[in-house]
């Protein structure tokens, strides 16, 4: 009798542990949509903001997260995928270089953002941008060694490379073996297997890979925060060089160097709002398309 | 003709990469695959993809180098020398009007104080409440979705989980701030309001996805000859639960909860937006307000000049925060790989 109410001891308990992480989960999400959804219009979405940041709408912090994170993955994901191709398809799973790739990825995945702004800071902002203007255009000017949205995007995709690697290499993995022997045995080369067999059964779950990417860099702030964010910009970059709005910068700014925090509140639910429907819908395409590679793949 | 010599071509072409199949890159090409005519964009692409591969090794050491390359000036530098002695950033010192020797950062003071010591307390203080927090519900959560819980709702909470853990941070910091804080000090009287509790609770919903996710792979991996053994033993669900499974699954729990901590530790504006952000060193109040490590480099970095000594004490943050999560990081992943070794001998 004692044994099992000890049984039910530990589901309760561990239970009661799932239970409340999914309560923080409701509350977190009901705030934010009770309070965010009546400030949702389509002038919120389409209009600037005004001088005082709080009234008029969001669009140029809206167009700036899309802009930037369009540039990250342009930067990030073919690198991404070819480390991805390098590990699963090339190198013996013994070699020392497949280890130390890996040990990489390992690490680069679990360095804090905020060293990543500082990574961006000093190397593509310094020394790469520094460096153009230097042999370019003489040692006052400053025409690439500053904070722009080309070296924020960059610093993001090196931030988000290990998330696409990882999940390319979990896609190359559901290939079967087999379908790469038969290749190989009708005389493909290795090069023409993975392009034309590999990849192509692959797709869906690379596409995952690269929205879960795009989602986290969406999100991101603290690397952006001395590479290329604006507090408030009259005007939307059309350049590489300009610097930009951004979503996730716009809530951190508005909620911790407003004057008045009662005033922005709906603007700042608002904002937020926006940002976790953009990630969430981003992450919830990835989790559908991973279930429909997976069940493809399925024999 | 010319399709039947390409035919031969193609046989040897298979006898060659059949020998290769061992997935090593192509080393040395020899004389028949070099005359079986592959398109120039193939090789190319093939050298792009062994380079473009060494882009994350890349990226670590360059991180390091020019994170470095910021901070190591103070060294050597005599601007810095006449501003900051290199022994005042970690030890106290007895400053002027004051009765002890202080561990203290102040970087606007007069003179400036540089002592890192109170940030990193900070830092350690938010970490550890947020670990108390996630470690128990992260490895409680991990237990019930794979011991107890039917398939059903399996196939829900573990998107559910990952859908916590694709919030942004600055998502979880605004909801601290506005949401957490304020009810939080109504409930509990909080001499202050925002202070390193509600910075962790905040950190703690980042942190229980990480925990989750690996400790319930471990325990998922753990063979079920193992528990289907104690089962026939006579054991009950909950001694096979802590007996059995969990003493299997432990490197992974510890890989999990090892990587939590490196993940809290560099988290920023969770704590930027939440923990108030005072440096005050105080070891054991942890509803006072604290300054983290983290949250420091990113509300200083934008205001100082470059080449300053403060920013080069920011930077030295920086090179330390890199190294202390570089070792989290090794340990955690020797400690999953040894789950993985000890679970394979075993069957």
């Amino acid at each position: 009798m004692r044994n099992t109410k000890k049984d039910w001891l530990l589901a309760g308990l561990t239970g009661l542990s799932l239970l409340v992480i999914l309560l923080f989960l409701a509350i977190l999400l009901g705030q934010i949509v009770w309070n965010g959804a009546p400030v949702i219009s389509v002038k919120f979405l389409t209009e600037s903001p005004g001088a005082d940041m709080v009234s008029g709408g969001i669009w140029p912090a809206i167009y700036g997260t899309v802009f930037l994170t369009l540039l990250m993955t342009l930067a990030g994901v073919p690198v991404g995928i070819a480390t991805a191709i390098f590990l699963n398809e090339y190198a013996s799973p013994r070699s020392r270089l497949a280890k130390l790739v890996r040990i990489a990825v390992n690490n680069l995945a679990g360095v804090p953002s905020i060293v990543f702004g500082l990574f961006g800071l000093g190397f593509f902002i310094i020394f790469v941008g520094g460096g153009i203007d230097s042999l370019f255009y003489g040692d006052s000017a400053r025409v690439w060694g500053k904070p722009s949205i080309l070296w924020a995007s960059l610093t993001l995709a090196v931030l988000t490379l290990p998330v696409v690697i990882v999940t390319t290499e979990e896609a190359l993995k559901t290939v079967p073996r087999e379908i790469r022997d038969a290749s190989l045995a009708l005389g493909a080369t290795r090069f023409q297997t993975v392009y034309k067999i590999v990849l192509p059964n692959a797709k869906g779950g690379i596409l995952t890979g690269v929205i879960l990417a795009v989602s986290r860099g969406a999100g991101e702030v603290a690397p952006i925060i001395f590479c290329g964010a604006a507090n408030f910009l009259p005007y939307l970059p059309t350049d590489l060089r300009d610097m930009f709005m951004h979503l996730g910068y716009h809530v951190y700014a508005l909620a911790t160097q407003s004057p008045n925090v009662d005033a922005a509140r709906p603007t700042l639910y608002g904002t937020v709002l926006v940002l976790l429907m953009l990630t969430f819908s981003l992450n919830l395409l990835a989790v559908i398309l991973r279930a429909r590679s997976r069940a493809a793949l399925r024999p | 003709m010319t399709e039947q010599t390409l035919e031969a071509g193609e046989g040897t072409q298979a006898t060659e990469t059949r020998r290769r199949i061992s997935f090593r890159p192509p080393r040395a090409r020899s004389k028949l695959a070099s005359s079986f005519r592959t398109p120039l964009w193939h090789r190319v692409a093939e050298r792009m993809i062994a380079v473009l591969a060494l882009a994350a090794i890349a990226a670590i050491a360059l991180i390091f180098i020019f994170i470095a390359r910021e901070a190591a000036p103070m060294f050597w530098e005599s601007d810095f020398a006449q501003e900051v002695q290199l022994k005042d950033l970690f030890i106290a010192k007895q400053w002027k009007g004051y009765e002890e020797p202080v561990y203290i950062w102040q970087p606007v003071g007069e003179p400036a104080k540089f002592n890192v010591i109170p940030l990193f307390v900070g830092s350690l203080k938010v970490t550890l409440l947020a670990m108390l927090m996630s470690v128990p519900l992260g490895i409680g959560c991990a237990m019930f979705v794979a011991l107890y819980a039917p398939r059903a709702v399996r196939e829900v909470v573990k998107p559910t989980i990952e859908l916590l853990a694709g919030i942004p941070s600055v998502v979880l910091g605004f909801f601290a701030l506005m949401v957490l804080a304020s009810w939080a000090q109504a409930t509990f009287g909080f001499h202050f309001r925002l202070n390193a509790v509600v910075a962790a609770v905040g950190l703690a919903l980042t942190i229980v996805p990480v925990i989750f996710t690996i400790s319930e792979d471990a325990i998922q991996s753990v063979p079920r000859t193992l528990t289907e053994a104690a089962l026939a033993l006579g054991a009950r669900k909950y001694q096979v639960a802590i007996r059995v499974v969990l003493p299997a699954a432990l490197p992974g729990i510890a890989a999990g909860v090892v990587l939590g901590f490196g993940r809290a530790i560099g988290e920023t504006m969770i704590v930027l937006m939440a923990s108030g952000n005072a440096a005050i060193m105080d070891l054991f109040d942890f509803t006072t307000s604290v300054r983290t490590v983290t949250a420091t480099i990113a509300a200083e970095l934008g205001e100082v000049a470059q080449g300053d000594p403060h920013w080069r004490v920011l930077f030295l943050l920086g090179v330390m925060l890199f190294g202390v999560t570089f070792v989290l990081n090794i340990v955690g992943d020797l400690a999953i790989q040894r789950l993985h070794k000890k679970l394979t001998a075993g069957s």
